[in-house]
């Protein structure tokens, strides 16, 4: 794996640049007659009968999933379906009882380095005296390792990032002066500094008015036309058909994954939401409305 | 120089090398203390440091017993290995005994700190065991109690407290980023493979080293207050990280400085140490008043200003209304300050436009001038600008328009009066049918 030179080029362009020159060793791995998106190496996530527990009560049971990369992941699911504690575990925040969790086919320590992660707004004090453009700069400290300062080039990095989602001009500021749009897209340069392959949003849109909304949107979409695989998970039933590609539907155990189209479904929904009845309700009319009728 | 500072009378305290020898002391305990206090504060574990403070005494007396001595070394070991303890134990209570932190910290600081006391009493009754030199700390002796070093006469205490100070500066320097991020964002440390809880049993075993060196100094009081008290009064005047940890070190040199003089025979003559923390108590609490961005007075006047400024656009936009319904209509002085709510402020807010000619007074009646006048056409557009787009963009109600309007008049700027020019494309009037003024004419 080549190490981008983030220093110098847009991130997105070195993104897609560095897609470009994989290119010819999937091709090399890959017998001829396979279409050329159906690449031989591994999944950008895939998780083995995984089990987690709190006080040895399991919040999350035999989860087993496939994500193949370049995908927008939507992880729905009610409160306390366990959606936070999936992505903390395959991030090593929380640890395993059971079962094993491989980024683009190794071992999550080893993987670090290709991993995004923002975690909900709320979970950091937005009182902490750092400005915009510092908390941006903590998403290099992964590249970084211990011990090394971040320099003039991971300053670059931090104002690019800014500048990409709409917060240049807020470098500056502490943080405490931000509203809850602007902590999410702080976050999200944050995000993008770490420059990774595989990240893991949680309710990046929570919070954040409708044009913050459609700004985060699109910008996860960038991401995904650079190959990068993106986990968000999502509460507005309404929209999960619109943002994601791919679901994950969640309640302590794994009810469904796959391709939105054919997984997103009402009645996967009511095993997912089951007896939540207003919920569901809202929920299969929002798919009934968008789905053509079969 | 110190001849030209004592004919200064109250520079007097300071003359003598005794007091010169107390206050460094004083100043580089506090300083170590403040250190690693800025990163207890900001993990919102101030308390830690008081029960560290109280738990290393059983690492203490262990030492003492095993080592035979009160050398440093074996103590700073002791006092270290307690504090990790100390962690560890709250983390688990916290983890598996299901509490809270805060109650898990409490039974394992409490415990702690009574097996020190029996361990004491049960075997070191050698020893003297003073309360008040607990709570005060022995800070007098650095007057009297000296070594020599490259010709200055320096006091021994400088031997514990100048190691800590030079290790808390190392860790927080070469572990700048590792310790800021695990501060300010555990998870995504760990994720990035900066173990967050490495970082926090780093700190607390620095907390507790830094106790142990300046508890025999300055006494356990002092010890927490300098952790505590420094850091939330820089943080009260700083907005990075950096200058907050600058300001702190500030403080807890100003702390030893005044208190020293409060303790003085010409003040208050009492306990220096105790007199310290009266000192950074004190800053604190001029910090709280004053602080120029979060300070209760400038918010105060910062409230003052906005109601000032929201009463004399209020007088304005009276005026011109009255103005457009009747050209002919003039108001009096007192009429128009009833008119906006009355007492003092609006007194004030008038007497403000007058001083700025907005408006003038003549024949007992109000007038505007030219600029005055529009500068209120400039809020009567932003008003009916947002009326109007409340109407047409969001559909509400023109009866519905006019009280949300007269709230955002106020802060209607030029940015956001163009945008909703752009948005609204000729119009001209509101939705109640008067002109909404334009500004070039």
């Amino acid at each position: 794996m080549r190490t981008l030179s983030v220093g110098r080029q847009s991130l997105l362009a070195a993104a897609s640049r560095m897609c470009h020159e994989e290119r010819p060793m999937i091709a090399q791995s890959q017998t001829s007659a396979q279409p050329a998106h159906a690449t031989s190496h591994p999944p950008a996530l895939e998780i083995h009968d995984m089990t987690v527990a709190y006080h040895r009560k399991p919040v999350l049971w035999d989860i087993d999933l496939t994500i193949p990369e370049g995908n927008l992941v939507g992880v729905v699911g009610p409160n306390g379906a366990g959606k936070t504690t999936l992505i903390k575990a395959v991030l090593g925040l929380v640890p395993l009882a059971s079962g094993k969790v491989e980024i683009y086919g190794r071992p999550y320590e080893d993987q670090r380095k290709i991993i995004g992660y923002v975690p909900q707004r709320e979970s950091v004090d937005w009182d902490f005296p750092v400005t915009v453009r510092d908390v941006v700069l903590m998403g290099t400290y992964g590249r970084l390792g211990w011990f090394r300062r971040p320099g003039h080039g991971e300053r670059e990095v931090a104002n690019r990032c800014l500048t990409q989602v709409g917060m240049r001009d807020f470098a500056n500021r502490q943080i405490r002066q931000l509203s809850g749009g602007q902590q999410q897209r702080v976050f999200l340069a944050r995000a993008l500094a770490q420059d990774a392959r595989v990240y893991f949003m949680d309710e990046p849109f929570s919070g954040v008015d409708a044009a913050t909304e459609a700004a985060i949107l699109e910008l996860l979409q960038e991401l995904r036309s650079a190959r990068r695989t993106v986990f968000v998970v999502h509460h507005d039933l309404q929209t999960v058909r619109g943002y994601f590609d791919y679901v994950i539907l969640l309640n302590m155990r794994l009810v469904a994954s796959g391709p939105t189209e054919t997984t997103f479904t009402p009645a996967n929904l009511h095993k997912t939401y089951g007896g939540r009845l207003t919920i569901l309700d809202e929920a299969a009319e929002a798919v009934r409305q968008r789905q053509p009728i079969r | 120089m110190f001849i030209i500072i004592a004919q200064l009378d109250w520079l007097e305290p300071f003359a003598s090398p005794v007091a010169q020898r107390i206050i460094l002391v004083g100043a580089l305990t506090n300083i170590a203390c403040a250190l690693v206090g800025c990163y207890l504060v900001l993990r919102r574990m101030s308390l830690m440091g008081d029960a560290i403070a109280h738990a290393v005494l059983p690492g203490l007396v262990l030492a003492f017993i095993f080592s035979g001595s009160l050398n440093i070394a074996p103590l700073f070991l002791g006092a270290a290995a307690v504090g990790l303890l100390t962690t560890f134990l709250t983390q688990t209570l916290h983890q598996y005994g299901r509490v809270p932190t805060d109650a898990s910290m409490g039974v394992v600081f409490t415990s702690l700190f009574a097996l020190g006391v029996v361990l004491l009493k049960t075997y070191v009754s050698k020893i003297h065991f003073d309360v008040d030199c607990v709570f005060e700390g022995l800070l007098y002796q650095a007057g009297f109690d000296t070594f020599e070093f490259a010709g200055y006469e320096l006091p021994r205490q400088l031997r514990t407290v100048v190691p800590v100070v030079i290790i808390n500066l190392a860790v927080i320097f070469v572990l700048w980023k590792e310790l800021k991020v695990s501060a300010f964002d555990p998870a995504l440390a760990t994720s990035m493979g900066i173990s967050a809880t490495l970082m926090h049993y780093l700190l607390m075993m620095l907390v507790a080293v830094t106790t142990v060196a300046s508890f025999e100094v300055v006494g356990s009081i002092l010890v927490i207050a300098m952790l505590i008290v420094p850091p939330a009064t820089a943080q009260l005047l700083t907005n990075r990280l950096a200058p907050m940890i600058a300001v702190a070190c500030v403080f807890a040199i100003l702390s030893a400085i005044l208190g020293y003089w409060l303790a003085s025979e010409q003040v208050w003559n009492v306990d220096p140490s105790g007199a310290m923390v009266v000192a950074a108590g004190g800053m604190y609490a001029l910090a709280v008043l004053f602080a120029p961005q979060y300070g209760i007075l400038s918010t105060l006047i910062r409230n003052l200003q906005t109601a000032l400024r929201i009463l004399r656009e209020d007088l304005l936009l009276m005026l011109y209304r009255l103005e457009e319904i009747d050209a002919t209509k003039r108001m009096r002085p007192e009429e128009a300050v009833a008119a906006v709510g009355g007492g003092s402020l609006a007194r004030w807010a008038l007497a403000m436009l007058r001083h700025r000619g907005r408006i003038e007074i003549r024949d007992g009646r109000l007038h505007m001038t030219d600029d005055g006048r529009w500068r209120a056409a400039r809020l009567v557009r932003g008003h009916r600008l947002w009326e109007t787009y409340l109407v047409k963009n969001l559909g509400l109600q023109p009866d519905h328009v006019h009280a949300p309007a007269d709230r955002v008049e106020h802060f209607i700027h030029q940015p956001l009066r163009e945008e909703l020019q752009k948005e609204l494309e000729d119009t001209h009037r509101d939705p109640h049918g008067r002109d909404i003024p334009d500004l070039n004419s």
